[in-house]
């Protein structure tokens, strides 16, 4: 056998991706790649959380226009709006207890679930992997500190904990922004621990690798290797432990709407204390009041579940689903033998 | 007799995420009983894949072609590749049994190996406990485990690595299956252990007729064992030769290549010689880069857990210049000293002076001077890289530190510069780590290593990951490197023969302890102490003739 037979072949001379220009930039943003990657039941998944995601953020975006009345709107030029109307021509959802159209309210509390969701996870964020970096890394009677302190919240309902915190921050009322504030935080403060256990285990977990020994060798400064070693390889979990704490805000927010710890109605919609207001109409038939809030609650905190639960499937290599050919097929990849030393 | 296992015209490929690919392709082997069929082939050349089929172990993603045909002890044929889930259970550990390359890891910490044994029987057949139990201690003494019938019960834990993959053979052989797959068996253990296993391994296999499957990548270790051996390259069988004829007459370039990359013990020594015949006057006076005194380092004790001692009393110098190779088996506190000539350690007793720097007690302060005159190259060249940094990143990594160049694009002159001396092109810069082979990531490590021109480059078993051929050539380029830059260098590794290569002079620690240290014609031609001429004589030789020989001169030494 000669030489020239048992070169290597296969991915030989292939220009890593990243440089070649193979595929366009909007197959490697973040979700388009996942969809692409996906398979089966998993893009399945994929594709129903996403549009749904979508659905909820294009309402909210557009809350302006898409609802016919505003969220504490009694009466148009037509008069008043009646209570507890049936879903008719002028109003498709119908009408709740309070005489509010419940489209409209619907529609606008898609806003405030988002503004909520988005200022909750932002800070907690914030909060949480800064917490984690510097307790990871340094240790020592710090770390000790914090971990307790997180582990005595986690110990907590996190119910109870908002509620406590809705007290404190507003006062049990509210205006809308005071509101939404009112609600993230009390969100915020049950999800800081979860970012920093995270971000903590894995800055543990990164301490202890080679490249920042090797930089300590260097003797590089504690900031430069918490920023530029160590922060950027922990926090590649983090967009899945958004999307599922997103889902999480949600029902937390309708929770406290719910026990009236929530939004004013004159403030801004918000779903749970509309469900709230409608517990009276179940028993009386009236079926419309509770049913459309409930609705977007579930679809909104179920959309979300989807597309953090593929994604966390996806982004693990052993949960992920693969295209099996049918037939033996493929090149040789090239081994760790290199061009040039079998000669 | 007929074969215990045919492999026909097997091809294997897997699902990844960048398509199809083929691990295996047209492969046929056969294998005789109480044969001992060596499969040799460096990572990615599809001889672990091979092995799996065998026993059917292939993952959900692979896509299997061709025949894999077992004939088991009562002339029962079983088709791994086509037959059913319940037979192909049947046949495990019936016809085929597998020894894996971990035993720590294949060992479930929670049950006594008893258990773990009986288990195994009790999974084919109805045999009463008793029964299964006798048999179990059978086994175990049979593969040498002193006092059967109490260690039984004891948990793997409490076995030594060895013993355990003792343990892991037993388990393989309690059946009495008439094939055993044994993928890389000795490479967690150390040289003296592994030639333990090899001794068990030919034992079996005259006792009980039991053919054997050896997946390595190892030639002493093929030399040492083998009947028969198939290399595997790129997916298929390049040569197929009884053991003997193989090594003394190799027939295809890659096995010749492969033969000829594996380092022998006596060939640098010759190199040593004219380096220090080289040496300028009065250089032995000169003041030593490295001096350690009674160094003592102590990992201190948890949970009341008494305080460990890695390293006890370890004297050395490195002059200006010159490689120091530091050689042990694992836990003799190799890496320790390396770590803690880098201030990754705290030194706990004695002296350690690096550079004019005294490292015992000393803080980040104290060190600053010292660090831009210290490289370091670790061992796994996987991690040693920031994931998310392009190689020129990495490599600048020092000279932005040190405030040689304000960022990373300002130092790719010498970025470049570096790479090329390393061997490899400038345009590799930009890729990232991932995107390189392991050779090709240890050459960057040692362009990082060398970016400032340090006057002492400490390495941590630089080529121990890397395949013998890749091993070969970074080992040259180290060479080459020490001879144009002058630096002085501590090199650990655990194989004698990587050692003698590059150092001149060796330092041998067992248990922490400094045993011998001499250069590489004393300690290697005329070892003075017990353990090192144990070592040594535990290293097998790619040849089976010469390494037949060493086995006895071994046998002596332990008998003596």
């Amino acid at each position: 056998m000669s030489a020239a037979e048992i070169t290597p072949v296969g991915t030989q001379g292939a220009a890593p991706e990243h440089l070649g220009g193979r595929g366009s930039w909007f197959k490697k943003l973040p979700v388009v790649h996942q969809v692409r990657q996906s398979v089966g039941l998993q893009r399945g998944m994929l594709i129903a959380g996403i549009v749904l995601v979508a659905v909820f953020v294009l309402v909210a975006v557009f809350a302006p226009l898409i609802a016919p009345y505003g969220w504490s709107q009694l009466r148009s030029l037509d008069g008043a709006f009646g209570a507890q109307q049936a879903p008719s021509a002028e109003h498709w959802f119908g009408t709740t207890v309070g005489g509010y159209d419940v489209l409209s309210r619907v529609v606008w509390g898609a806003r405030t679930a988002l503004l909520v969701v988005i200022v909750a996870v932002v800070s907690s964020i914030v909060v949480g992997v800064l917490l984690g970096l510097v307790s990871g890394y340094f240790g020592g009677w710090l770390d000790r500190l914090l971990v307790v302190v997180a582990d005595a919240i986690y110990a907590f309902p996190s119910l109870l904990l908002a509620i406590l915190l809705a007290i404190v921050i507003s006062g049990g009322q509210s205006n809308m922004w005071g509101g939404i504030f009112a609600a993230a935080l009390s969100i915020t403060v049950v999800f800081i621990p979860q970012y920093f256990r995270v971000v903590r285990s894995e800055v543990v977990r990164i301490k202890g690798e080679a490249f920042v020994d090797s930089a300590r060798v260097l003797g590089t400064g504690h900031w430069r290797i918490m920023t530029r070693h160590v922060l950027r390889n922990s926090t590649r979990t983090l967009p899945l432990i958004v999307t599922l704490n997103a889902s999480e805000a949600i029902l937390t927010l309708a929770g406290l709407g719910f026990l009236g710890f929530g939004i004013e109605p004159t403030a801004a919609a918000e779903w749970g204390y509309d469900l709230q207001r409608a517990i009276a109409d179940v028993t009386s038939g009236i079926w419309w009041t509770s049913m459309f809030p409930g609705l977007a609650i579930v679809f909104t905190a179920m959309g979300v579940t989807l597309m953090g639960e593929s994604l966390n499937d996806l982004a693990d290599p052993r949960l992920r689903m693969r295209a099996r050919s049918s037939k033996v097929s493929g090149d040789v990849a090239a081994t760790s033998v290199e061009k040039g030393d079998v000669a | 007799m007929s074969a215990v296992a045919t492999i026909t015209d097997l091809a294997v490929s897997f699902a990844t995420d960048a398509g199809p690919v083929r691990a295996v392709d047209g492969v046929s082997l056969d294998v005789s009983p109480g044969e001992v069929l060596a499969v040799v082939g460096e990572s990615g050349s599809g001889k672990t894949v091979t092995a799996k089929t065998l026993l059917g172990l292939l993952p959900e993603t692979a896509t299997t072609r061709g025949a894999v045909v077992l004939t088991g002890r009562d002339g029962r044929e079983t088709d791994v590749v086509h037959v059913s889930g319940a037979k192909l259970r049947e046949a495990r550990g019936r016809d085929v049994a597998m020894v894996f390359q971990e035993p720590s890891s294949v060992l479930n910490p929670v049950y006594t190996v008893g258990w773990q044994i009986v288990e195994g029987i009790r999974a084919h057949g109805e045999v009463s406990h008793k029964v299964a139990r006798q048999r179990a201690v059978e086994v175990l003494r049979q593969v040498g485990i002193p006092d059967p019938e109490h260690r039984i019960d004891h948990y793997p834990h409490q076995f030594s690595g060895g013993q355990k993959q003792r343990i892991v053979i037993a388990m393989a052989l309690v059946l009495g299956p008439s094939l055993i797959v044994a993928d890389e068996p000795t490479t967690a253990l150390d040289v003296t252990v592994q030639a333990e296993i090899l001794d068990l391994l030919r034992t079996l296999r005259d006792e009980t007729g039991t053919a054997i499957v050896l997946i390595t990548h190892n030639m002493g270790v093929v030399a040492d064992l083998a009947d028969r051996v198939a290399v595997m390259y790129q997916g298929k069988v390049v040569e197929q030769a009884p053991v003997g004829e193989l090594f003394a007459d190799p027939q295809d370039d890659y096995t010749r290549a492969l033969l000829k990359a594996v380092p022998r013990i006596g060939e640098g020594t010759a190199r040593a010689v004219e380096r220090a015949s080289s040496r300028p006057d009065g250089w032995a006076d000169s003041e030593p880069v490295v001096r350690a005194d009674d160094l003592r380092i102590v990992y201190p004790g948890r949970f009341r857990q008494p305080a460990f001692t890695a390293v006890d009393g370890v004297s050395l110098t490195i002059r200006p210049g010159e490689v120091l190779g530091l050689v042990g088996e694992s836990g003799s506190g190799k890496t320790t000293i390396a770590r803690a000539i880098a201030g990754l350690t705290p030194v706990s007793g004695g002296s350690l002076k690096v550079l004019g720097t005294e490292m015992r007690g000393a803080k980040g302060r104290d060190l600053k001077a010292m660090r831009p005159r210290l490289g370091f190259v670790f061992q796994d060249p996987a991690t040693s890289f920031n994931p998310l940094l392009t190689i020129a990143q990495c490599v600048a990594e020092p000279l932005v530190v040190h405030g040689r160049a304000k960022s990373a694009e300002a130092a790719r002159r010498r970025v470049d510069e570096l790479l090329e001396a390393v061997q490899l092109p400038r345009s590799y810069g930009d890729r990232f780590p991932h995107e390189l082979s392991g050779g090709q990531r240890q050459r960057a490590s040692l362009a990082r290593g060398l970016a400032l021109d340090p006057e002492l480059l400490v390495a941590d078993e630089p080529t121990s990951a890397l395949d013998v051929s890749v091993q070969a050539r970074v080992l040259e380029l180290f060479a080459e490197l020490q001879k144009e830059l002058g630096f002085a260098c501590l090199f650990v590794s655990h194989d004698l023969a990587v050692v003698d290569l590059l150092a001149d002079r060796i330092a041998v620690l067992y248990r922490g302890e400094l045993v011998e240290e001499g250069t590489g014609a004393e300690v290697l031609g005329a070892p003075r102490e017990d353990y090192t001429r144990r070592l040594l004589a535990s290293l097998p030789v790619p040849d089976p003739v010469a390494q037949a020989e060493r086995r006895e001169a071994l046998r002596a030494l332990q008998v003596g």
